[in-house]
């Protein structure tokens, strides 16, 4: 009697052992996981992006099963603290970047969006730069010369940037923007 | 000796009855059997703000000689020689006239604190130095006397006195702040009403901004006390709605920030963001990364990230929660549970549990499970 006991309670040690540490592995292989640095850039500036420049993003992040990273690129006046609050601006941002999260989400791509501030453009792409790390960058040319990134801050891009660089070339299909796509759900 | 106790009668502008409403809670004290006395006093020939002072001591002026012209001065000897319980000193961001012990009157009154006398003192809005510049921008005047803003931080009290653009107006046509002559050219530069609405405003800015730094600081130096204490202090003082977000150092939390910071804007409230790391992890690679990016959008929104040791997060959260005295918890979905922790109380639960009453959790739902559940 005593013996069917012990090994009734020796099975049942052993099944909640076997539990705990199936358990723990499996919480193991989540944290342990390897986590290669496999970023694409997608920086952009003022109200609005092209729904080519993001959907070329998404397509190589996807096909590179790399993380996409919209950077929201704001400009601080002069007269104000370069790390000052700008709520104003960040409305706008956060919209575009909702829009780009849920575009990425429907792809199953991850998203981690930054928001840079600078004194222009450029100088919040350097900052940008020197303190995150990509493989990629897409950046979408503007046929109307609009709010976007210039010509020449494409060139400073393209010889500063330690990562391949995709200038997409304007078309037609600019037109469609995320944002107004995205008001439009 | 124990540092006198400070409360200073603020105002948006010269005539909204500053000097007036000190005079007359010094009187109360009067009444009330404390020897009070005037260090200084200025009517600027206001006939109300004179009569109020009947009855009160004044301790004798110093005459002092500057630029060939004998101007009167507050005399700190003779003040601290007088030692009353309770000192009057009027516009405490004067300048002393030089030959004097301190260059400024708030100067003064420091050293008057520091000997255990308690003082009430008067200052417009424009002195703050931190404001003149906006002060000057909003009115066209700029005025030379300034003092630092910490003055206004050694108050145990800031008292506004608050009046409507339209009613110091009517004082001022019925001369009660500056003579006959005067009034025409006050009314047409600085006493201008959208001029008055818009310290009115910084004022009453000044104030809330004063209220909310003294109310954090209090909460958190000072330890409860009887149980009495305890339970006023369970009590939310935050007048408006305040939001906290409990985040993680991770990509998904951005969006959790971006609809707390949503929420927030909403509300026209601030927002706090808690981190509550594990004790003794070290914060590195990928981590400090999303610590960095995180504390650069609450920089960016303009809120604030409040980084928390704790192994328990929920006890974290609730006591944050008090300090803050945070009126929304904002919390992103959790991961399914697995294992024992199926067992225990859902996170949102637990933290409905621990926090004061009154204070809603609400759950963002991870964008992911949004769009499976259609």
């Amino acid at each position: 009697m005593i013996e069917h006991f012990l090994v009734g309670f020796a099975l049942l040690l052993g099944f909640f052992g076997g539990y705990l540490i199936a358990s723990s592995r499996r919480h193991g292989k989540r944290s342990e996981r390897p986590r290669e640095v496999h970023q694409i850039l997608l920086p952009f500036a003022g109200t609005e992006i092209s729904c080519r420049a993001v959907d070329a993003a998404l397509r190589l992040a996807r096909a590179e099963e790399a993380t996409l990273m919209p950077a929201y690129l704001a400009t601080v006046p002069k007269q104000l603290p370069l790390d000052c609050a700008i709520p104003n601006e960040a409305a706008g941002a956060m919209s575009i970047l909702e829009a780009i999260e849920q575009r990425a989400t429907g792809q199953g791509v991850p998203v981690d969006a930054r928001i840079e501030r600078g004194r222009s453009y450029r100088h919040a792409l350097r900052r940008l730069l020197e303190h995150e790390r990509f493989d990629r960058v897409v950046v979408p040319a503007t046929s109307t010369g609009g709010t976007g990134l210039s010509g020449e801050d494409m060139v400073w891009l393209l010889r500063k940037a330690p990562a391949e660089v995709l200038i997409l070339r304007p078309s037609p299909s600019d037109d469609a923007r995320v944002f107004a796509a995205a008001r439009a759900k | 000796m124990s540092r006198g106790h400070y409360k200073i009668f603020l105002g948006m502008a010269a005539g909204v009855g500053k000097t007036y409403r000190m005079l007359q809670e010094g009187r109360a004290e009067l009444t009330a059997g404390r020897d009070v006395a005037i260090g200084y006093l200025e009517p600027h020939k206001r006939q109300e703000t004179s009569d109020q002072a009947i009855g009160l001591e004044a301790v004798p002026r110093r005459g002092v000689s500057y630029r060939e012209v004998e101007v009167e001065e507050m005399d700190l000897a003779a003040l601290l020689a007088r030692a009353p319980d309770l000192a009057l000193i009027d516009e405490l961001a004067h300048s002393n006239a030089p030959g004097l012990v301190h260059e400024k009157r708030y100067e003064d009154i420091a050293e008057a604190l520091d000997a255990g006398i308690d003082v009430y003192s008067t200052v417009n809005v424009q002195h703050l130095e931190s404001l003149n510049d906006q002060v000057a921008e909003l009115t066209g005047v700029r005025v030379r006397e300034t003092v630092p803003d910490s003055v206004l931080g050694t108050a145990d009290e800031v008292v506004l006195i608050d009046l409507t653009p339209e009613a110091l107006v009517a004082r001022l046509r019925a001369g009660k702040i500056y003579p006959g002559e005067n009034i025409d050219a006050a009314l047409n530069n600085f006493f201008r009403i959208e001029n008055l609405a818009a310290l009115r405003e910084v004022s009453l800015r000044q104030v809330a901004e004063d209220v909310e730094a003294k109310r954090l600081t209090l909460h958190v130096a000072e330890p409860l006390g009887t149980r009495e204490e305890r339970v006023v202090s369970e009590v939310p003082k935050a007048v408006g709605e305040r939001l906290l977000a409990l985040v993680r150092p991770t990509p998904s939390s951005q969006r959790l920030v971006r609809r707390a910071w949503r929420s927030a804007q909403r509300l026209g409230t601030d927002l706090d963001l808690l981190w509550v790391k594990t004790p003794g992890k070290p914060v590195e690679g990928e981590v400090e990364r999303q610590v960095t990016a995180l504390r650069q959008l609450a920089s960016v929104l303009g809120a604030t990230l409040l980084i928390e040791e704790h192994d328990d997060l929920v006890a974290a959260a609730a006591r944050v929660v008090r300090e803050r005295g945070s009126t929304y918890l904002m919390v992103g979905e959790s991961l399914p549970r697995r294992g024992f922790a199926r067992l225990r109380e859902p996170l949102p639960q637990r933290l409905m549990n621990a926090t004061p009453a009154g204070v809603d959790v609400r759950i963002v739902a991870h964008r992911g499970s949004r769009e499976e559940g259609g």
